[in-house]
């Protein structure tokens, strides 16, 4: 039986379908079940109705662009220099925006709680957006990263050769061809912060309360079929930005995903 | 020679770069005409295209300027230069299709909708590309690419056209075909073209001039004939063609003894008995049946068609190997006799006749040079310190395979064969270079063990 190649995907069609596709339709079950089984569109009208949850849905969508946008804005000149040879001659550069990495990201978040307390600074959004910038840096570092290193220098060079300055080298040359590696980082940051909830209670003493915490509540308080259609929901819009903007730039070449 | 200077386009004054503790390019001095097509040749590693990016302005120029037009372009920033070039992997813009990639010069410099259309449409009926303005630069074969690349170069009309190597990526076919359109775009524009190739039949087919290139250093500057015909030393006897370089002994002025006999040349000025080497191309040597008339004899040992003529290799009885090439075959294992014209024989100033170091005594019997100790004869008068000049003869310099042996180490950087031995050049662990004649069979980049006799190291002490 194990002369076809293809029966050598068998386990991983095994695991694929006992941890993704399995939870993934008992999710879809319970979002359209009622507490006794029976079918029911209530829960997902739910997430349309109840002002709390499209609220903190926009709040969540607000401040995942907002971290996006810092990530990008920090991530973007610091791969630049960490991909330039002439000003990054050690690993240790690299390294420094690694460490951080190795210590467990709530373990971290706490730690940068307390140093907000210690400085008797209020814990709100702008500790929020601090905090989810330091955690997802480097997810946005690390694509744009790997596409500059990846860039053949001549194409900069080739562009100043025919004349443009070095501000238009970058807009008309690198920026372009570094977007696969943007579109990645973008992804792998806006994402998981739509859906963060463990961080915004830390570092906001729960003043804040985002999309990932609203389904964690609901779990918690035994409201197994509404947070369930709430993880639907959100999937399902995070879903259609990924097809969009994936097709939006079909050959990623360099990015992750 | 004296030129115009308004014929000069490009002057390049005492260029020097290192990069680190390498030196890449050693006091460089050349002018290139207006119109020429000039090609920098050389091997890898000789300095070619870090002068041409400097040209560019890729690459800052640590000493010495360059003019272009009489003006002093060292400092001015690439984009600032007008010069455009032609880059070793095309470097075509993956996000711009064939129209914007070659229009991009021209909408940089603001220049109006039409003409920009009028002058890609123009440049891309030169490269023959016109139907694939819209195609994709990925879309594209390399010879494809090719075009296009100088396609954007050339729309700019600039001055001097620099070309990086720019058909070493395509096939042989593809190779010559590219030769033969660049030569005609060359005659067809007037434009200066700078050329950077390794390939010597290129630089020979393509140029008006050839700078011939190595370890940094201009090794001679000519057109493709006189390069062939007359080159200056052994690298370059060696690098253009096939030749038979050896040993000689300039005699008196137009008489050179080489592989055992005399014979008469046209070589004056080189003083009398003085080592020299000597260059025969193969297809110099008249080789025949006929014993009596010949200057020298021996036994063909190989003899390989190869297409037009035939290649044979000669060892004459003296036990010098000889390459000949002539269109008639002659039987492997028969006598032959052979001539040599003197014009044909070039005789060229040796570069060193023993290898010379700077070294420092560290002890009565030992002394440092090469970066490492070597023991020596007892030195009567030199003291620990002293600096001293040191020489050692070619065939004295001990190569081991077994790197332990050796007191240093190094690799095989270049070796030339000069009929009986081989030259070599081994660059050593310190980077010194160390010249070694031996019979032994060494390839290219081999690292070997480098040990030296006590008898044979010559010192002498430098006075102050």
């Amino acid at each position: 039986m194990f002369r076809k190649r293809s029966t050598w995907a068998l386990p991983y069609v095994i695991f694929m379908v006992l941890f993704v596709v399995l939870p993934l339709l008992l999710i879809a079950f319970y979002a359209m079940t009622d507490g006794n089984g029976h079918f029911t569109f209530s829960n997902i009208a739910g997430f349309f109705t109840d002002a709390k949850f499209l609220n903190s849905f926009l709040v969540s969508l607000e401040v995942a662009l907002e971290n996006t946008l810092i990530c990008l804005a920090i991530g973007y000149p610091v791969a630049m220099i960490l991909s330039n040879k002439d000003l990054n001659k050690s690993a240790v550069t690299a390294l420094l925006f690694i460490l951080p990495m190795w210590i467990n990201a709530l373990m971290r978040t706490m730690a940068t709680a307390e140093i907000f307390n210690a400085f008797g600074i209020q814990l709100g959004k702008g500790t929020l957006l601090f905090g989810m910038a330091y955690d997802y840096l480097p997810f946005m570092i690390y694509p744009i990263y790997n596409v500059l290193n990846k860039m053949d220098k001549s194409y900069a060079e080739a562009a100043a050769d025919l004349g443009a300055k070095p501000a238009t080298v970058f807009l008309k040359v690198t920026l372009p061809l570094s977007m696969p590696g943007i579109i990645s980082g973008v992804m792998m940051v806006f994402m998981p912060t739509v859906s963060t909830f463990a961080v915004s209670e830390i570092l906001t003493n729960n003043t804040i309360q985002l999309f990932g915490s609203v389904i964690q509540e609901q779990f918690y308080n035994m409201m197994w079929n509404q947070g369930a259609a709430l993880a639907l929901v959100m999937l399902i819009i995070i879903g259609i930005t990924t097809i969009f903007s994936s097709k939006k730039d079909g050959e990623a070449e360099g990015g992750l995903i | 020679m004296k030129v115009d200077p308004k014929d000069v386009i490009i002057d390049i004054q005492h260029i020097s770069k290192s990069f680190g503790d390498k030196t890449v390019l050693n006091d460089i001095n050349l002018y290139i005409k207006k119109g020429e097509f000039i090609t920098l040749l050389g091997p890898s590693g000789c300095g070619k295209t870090t002068m041409l990016r400097m040209i560019a302005g890729f690459t800052p120029v640590d000493e010495g300027t360059i003019l272009l037009e009489g003006k002093d372009i060292s400092q001015v920033p690439p984009h600032k230069r007008p010069l455009n070039t032609v880059f070793q992997k095309y470097a075509l813009f993956p996000h711009l299709d064939v129209y914007d990639n070659v229009a991009f010069g021209l909408k940089l410099k603001k220049t109006p909708k039409e003409e920009i259309d009028q002058r890609v449409r123009k440049v891309l009926k030169l490269v023959s590309m016109s139907d694939y303005e819209d195609r994709d630069v990925s879309s594209l074969s390399g010879g494809q690419q090719q075009r296009i690349a100088i396609a954007r170069a050339l729309v700019n009309q600039p001055k001097v056209l620099l070309l990086d190597e720019p058909l070493s990526a395509l096939d042989l076919k593809m190779r010559k075909d590219m030769q033969i359109e660049l030569k005609e775009m060359h005659e067809k524009l007037g434009i200066t073209f700078i050329y950077v190739t390794h390939d010597q039949e290129e630089a020979l087919t393509l140029s008006d001039t050839i700078v011939v290139m190595n370890e940094g250093k201009i090794q001679q500057i000519g057109t493709p004939t006189d390069i062939y015909n007359e080159p200056v030393n052994s690298f370059v006897a060696d690098f253009i063609g096939e030749s038979n370089i050896v040993n000689g002994t300039m005699i008196c002025d137009r008489k050179v003894r080489f592989i055992g006999h005399e014979f008469d040349c046209v070589d004056e000025g080189f003083g009398e008995n003085v080592p020299v080497d000597v260059v025969v191309r193969p297809e110099d040597i008249y080789i025949m049946n006929n014993l009596e008339a010949a200057q020298f004899t021996g036994k063909v040992t190989t003899c390989i068609f190869k297409g037009v003529h035939y290649e044979m290799t000669v060892v004459t009885n003296e036990g010098y190997e000889v390459m000949i090439q002539d269109y008639n075959a002659f039987e492997v294992g028969s006598e032959v006799g052979m001539l040599i014209k003197p014009s044909d024989i070039q005789v060229m100033k040796k570069e060193r006749t023993c290898n010379t170091f700077e070294g420092e005594m560290t002890a009565e019997d030992a002394v440092e040079f090469l970066g490492v100790e070597f023991d020596c004869l007892p030195q009567e008068g030199l003291e620990k310190g002293d600096k001293v000049k040191v020489e050692v003869a070619f065939d004295k310099v001990d190569l081991m395979d077994n790197l332990d042996e050796g007191v240093t180490e190094g690799d095989v950087d270049f070796l030339l064969y000069k009929g009986n031995h081989w030259h070599l050049t081994i660059k050593t662990e310190y980077g010194f270079n160390v010249y070694v004649d031996t019979n032994d069979v060494w390839d290219k980049n081999d690292i070997v063990g480098i040990r030296i006799d006590k008898e044979d190291i010559k010192i002498t002490k430098i006075s102050e």
